[in-house]
């Protein structure tokens, strides 16, 4: 038998296509007659709409069509709510979307408001000049405290106030934990995240066939399935007339998932002008047009006794969901649930206000809420670890789920909508194997010393859980075909996680193939019809585990056809090399491809009930999300005098429970990391008074370089999710997830100054240089 | 419109193009090597990347016209006529040095001057040589460790 692949450092199969530059990306798609689209977009974050002027675009030459909200009919609707809200009792959510273009009133500086398609971008962008879009300015609503004040001004007018949504929930009793507590502490946190900046922008190109009544899309998405749905049922189509095809993309990270106007507009305009249509975002429109993901204020609070045990928390926080709502309430129930992190936190109580802001649409970025929960956990464990006199790593061990209270239930409702209750887990592995790995106790030791020399080095040791691999399901369909070669298809888009290879390993070990005999592909609508799509860390475990079940059913029927050919049990029949032979007699093998042929005759009877060839189709949906963790720490030294911050070691310790295959999933983690530190200290998406986005560019917005992104040590734990046959979680967002907490703890560490506290995130020299001289000036003052 | 000739990849082309059309325009769009990718189109992520003469440009900070009568190579140049990895390309898939692919022309393009002038560079050199190219997916630690091994496989090529 050939070396099971799974587990193993499988190099990627995609590799070669993507490094001779080879790999389709949309914007590499041409086609002889297409038409190019540039979007006209609001310059105001508010305003009455009062006016749109096209009349000169239409006798600008190469200039085909001009569309506004006026000319859309009926496509001119508020757009679905892509995430309905959980059943949480007594939860308020009011559902606000946008149309395929503004009307009447402008919500956000990159809101669309005119197509322009001419026989080149450069010409349409020339025309987009000459739209004249009249538009009463109105007061934007950009602070999240100032949104909620009485005499805001509105997002939308026909609502009381710019509340979205409140969900409360709770657990036990925390009035009750807060008497008995031998400590209270309180504090006020914000925490903004940013853009995810994939460094491919979106783009979609659609092409109507009208002989054959049949409409493609190519999409930068990460949900092809959906966006067919949704194209299907606009244009009164059946799903098989609509192709989506999600091509080789350029990095998601979230926003991708996204079911944006254009997504709409480009198909519509397709089919209205019988040309194929092709729109490719630049980077200036990413920068308003994308959603992003921004600030939450936590008022929190921790009751802890006296050994530094966690007897309850309170939270109440603001949401910031920009102009509309479609994502539901995914990004601030993960912060709710995520806080929670892997300790046994007996009384919570937990409450959130989203707020309607004059910016961009909020939906989520890789970690979905999670960074910011976890921040505020972390950081009152700092507090009350330094009030308590115990070592940051101390206060944690004393409050891990131990690993026997598996499945552990917290009573509150998660965003998959099924109780957030971890399948499983061993919490302190993580913890001493990371500290083991950074060397902390040497760390300790060494620091006074360092300090004495004018040296300020600190250190950070986090904890975080993520719950991943929700459901509700994924399929994929596994078929040999009659030359041997073996194709999986599933409907899940791919971004760069590797599934090509991943998922041909499963398909490989099953069928005794080495992972590049395995063709995967991936996001094309017609290849596979049922699926949601790649969000929420789940396309190894759900699309993983669904391959899996269709592997081992081909396996099955090549077993059994080979076993009565052979005339021999089924279970001495081995599969390896792409043949099927009798355990001892290799030489007298059939070939997979003959197989296949053999099951799937031309002439002659088959037994009643026999499915042709070697095919199978399957579908994985988990009851619940499996829930990953691990530990983070890092070592830095602060410069006092200019305030920069320079990473010496990083170190993640975590759980994915088994893993496909360890390359990918390091790198998946080096990647997460990254974000992590931009998130940190590099990148802010900056909004004036105006809601003008003031750092839309790669200049004034920073994702950090190879020059600030340490070296990445990695050490993997093992706790199989007893959710799914391989035991898999999933680790697509896990490093991103405790990245600034760690940050904010060893920067701290590093400093050690009397009433130095770092509250806020994202920093950046410049900041923690004030917070440097506030504390300097106040050193008690909070 | 003025007409320009070009060598790309070895390769001759004469071309009519607007005097506004950028470089990396040009040559995704005119010639179809699209292996060159755009990302931000203002100079700072590096996936446009491309040899002029040799040396790393940004195509996107570039105007067609502007290389008239000279020699480029793209991603599309690396590989052998049959397909073989260059040792830069040969040695991203062995180090896991990419994962959505969208930078790594980009990065490639860079790494080919770079370890020309610095055939054993250290990490600092080989960061530093990195910090114009933005890449989102690999926190940057495997195209580190895959340009370390592209060093070690082009030295001792060479030496063999």
């Amino acid at each position: 038998m050939s070396t099971r692949q799974f587990g193993q450092r499988v190099l990627r199969t995609e590799d070669p296509r993507l490094l001779r530059g080879e790999a389709l990306f949309i914007d590499d798609l041409s086609f002889p007659d297409m038409l190019h689209v540039a979007i006209v977009r609001s310059m105001h974050a508010h305003a009455r709409l009062l006016r749109v002027d096209v009349a000169g675009v239409r006798a600008h030459p190469g200039v085909t069509a001009v569309y506004t909200a006026d000319d859309l009919g009926a496509l001119m609707k508020p757009g679905p709510v892509l995430v309905p809200p959980p059943p949480i009792p007594g939860s308020t959510f009011n559902a606000r979307t946008q149309t395929p273009l503004a009307k009447g009133k402008l919500r956000f500086v990159g809101e669309p408001i005119a197509v322009i398609v001419a026989s080149s971008r450069y010409v349409a962008e020339d025309a987009a000049e000459l739209v004249v879009v009249d538009a009463d300015p109105i007061d934007a609503v950009v602070d999240l405290d100032a949104a909620l004040a009485p005499n805001a001004p509105l997002v939308h007018d026909d609502l009381p106030s710019n509340m979205a949504a409140h969900v409360a929930q709770r657990r036990g009793d925390y009035a009750k934990a807060r008497e008995s507590a031998a400590r209270v502490i309180q504090r006020r946190f914000r925490y903004d995240r940013g853009a995810a900046a994939a460094i491919e922008n979106r783009g979609v190109i659609a092409n109507w066939d009208a002989r054959t009544s049949e409409l493609t899309v190519w999409d930068t998405t990460q949900a092809p399935i959906p966006v067919r749905n949704a194209l299907a049922s606009s244009f009164s189509l059946s799903e098989s007339q609509v192709r989506v095809i999600a091509p080789y993309i350029g990095g998601g990270f979230g926003p991708k998932i996204m079911f944006y106007p254009e997504e709409l507009l480009i198909p519509w305009i397709a089919m209205q002008l019988g040309r194929p249509i092709k729109w490719i975002e630049d980077r200036s429109e990413n920068f308003v047009g994308t959603t992003q993901e921004r600030e939450q204020i936590h008022d929190a609070e921790i009751a802890v006794d006296k050994d530094g045990r966690i007897l309850g928390i309170r939270d109440s926080f603001l949401h910031d969901t920009g102009a509309y709502d479609p994502y539901g309430l995914t990004v601030p129930i993960n912060a709710q649930c995520t806080l929670l992190g892997p300790y046994e936190v007996p009384a919570y109580e937990s409450e959130f206000t989203v707020v309607f802001t004059n910016k961009t649409i909020v939906t989520p970025v890789r970690g979905a809420g999670r960074q910011h929960g976890v921040f505020v956990m972390e950081r009152l464990l700092d507090f009350a670890a330094k009030e308590l006199g115990l070592t940051a790593v101390e206060i944690r061990r004393r409050n891990y789920i131990p690993p026997n209270a598996f499945p552990y239930n917290y009573e509150i409702l998660y965003q998959d909508m099924a109780p957030l209750t971890y399948d499983s887990g061993n919490y302190q592995p993580a913890l001493e194997q990371a500290i083991k790995l950074v060397e902390y106790d040497r760390f300790v030791e060494e620091q006074p010393k360092l300090r004495a020399e004018g040296r300020h080095l600190g250190i950070g040791v986090v904890s975080y859980v993520e719950g991943t691999g929700i459901g509700p399901y994924e399929g994929a369909r596994v078929r040999v075909d009659p030359n041997g070669s073996v194709t999986l298809a599933t409907g899940v888009g791919t971004q760069g996680q590797g599934h090509f290879t991943s998922f041909a390993q499963i398909v490989a070990d099953q069928l005794g193939l080495a992972p590049t005999d395995v063709r995967v592909v991936t996001g094309d609508t017609r290849e596979m019809h049922w699926g949601t799509g790649t969000f929420a860390s789940r396309g190894a475990v759900v699309a993983g585990s669904a391959t899996h079940a269709a592997a081992m059913r081909v396996r099955e029927k090549v077993v059994r056809l080979a076993s009565e050919l052979f005339e021999a049990a089924p279970d001495d029949i081995v599969l390896d090399g792409g043949r099927a032979y009798v355990r001892g007699s290799p030489s007298r093998a059939i070939s997979l491809g003959e197989l296949a042929q053999k099951a799937n005759p031309l002439r002659g009877a088959v037994r009643p009930g026999t499915e042709p060839g070697l095919e199978a189709t399957s579908y994985f949906g988990p009851e619940r999300g499996s829930t990953a963790n691990g530990v983070h720490a890092m070592v830095v030294e602060v410069d006092p005098e200019t305030a920069n911050v320079r990473i010496l070691r990083y170190v993640v310790a975590h759980d994915c429970g088994n893993v496909i295959n360890p390359l990918i999933v390091e790198g998946q983690i080096h990647g997460g990391v990254a974000l992590g530190i931009g998130n940190a200290f590099y990148e802010k998406l900056s909004y004036d008074g105006n809601g003008q986005l003031t750092s839309a560019s790669f200049m004034d917005y920073l994702l950090p370089t190879a020059l600030e992104v340490p070296p990445i040590e990695t050490v993997h734990i093992e706790t199989p999710s007893p959710l799914n046959p391989l035991g898999m979680k999933g680790v697509g967002e896990a490093g991103a997830i405790p990245v600034a907490a760690a940050f904010a703890q060893a920067v701290e560490n590093a400093l050690a100054r009397p009433g130095f506290e770092i509250l806020e995130i994202p920093l950046s020299p410049s900041r923690l240089y004030e917070l440097l001289e506030a504390a300097r000036q106040e050193p008690r003052a909070r | 419109m003025p007409n320009i000739k070009v060598q790309v990849n070895s390769k001759e082309y004469t071309r009519e193009v607007e005097p506004r059309l950028l470089l990396s325009d040009f040559l995704r769009h005119e010639l179809g090597l699209t292996g060159t990718h755009v990302g931000c189109e203002h100079g700072v992520c590096g996936a446009c990347t491309v040899l002029l003469g040799g040396e790393a440009v940004r195509s996107c900070l570039m105007l067609a016209v502007q290389v008239d009568g000279q020699e480029l190579t793209t991603v599309e140049g690396l590989a052998g006529a049959d397909g073989t990895l260059h040792p830069i390309q040969a040695a991203f898939r062995e180090a896991h040095g990419l994962q959505c692919g969208f930078c790594t022309p980009g990065i490639l393009m860079t790494l080919v001057p770079f370890l020309r002038e610095h055939p054993s560079p250290n990490e600092d050199d080989i960061r530093h040589a990195l910090s114009g190219n933005l890449c989102r997916c690999t926190g940057y630690h495997n195209i580190v460790a895959a340009a370390r091994l592209a060093a070690e496989k082009m030295t001792s090529s060479k030496s063999a």
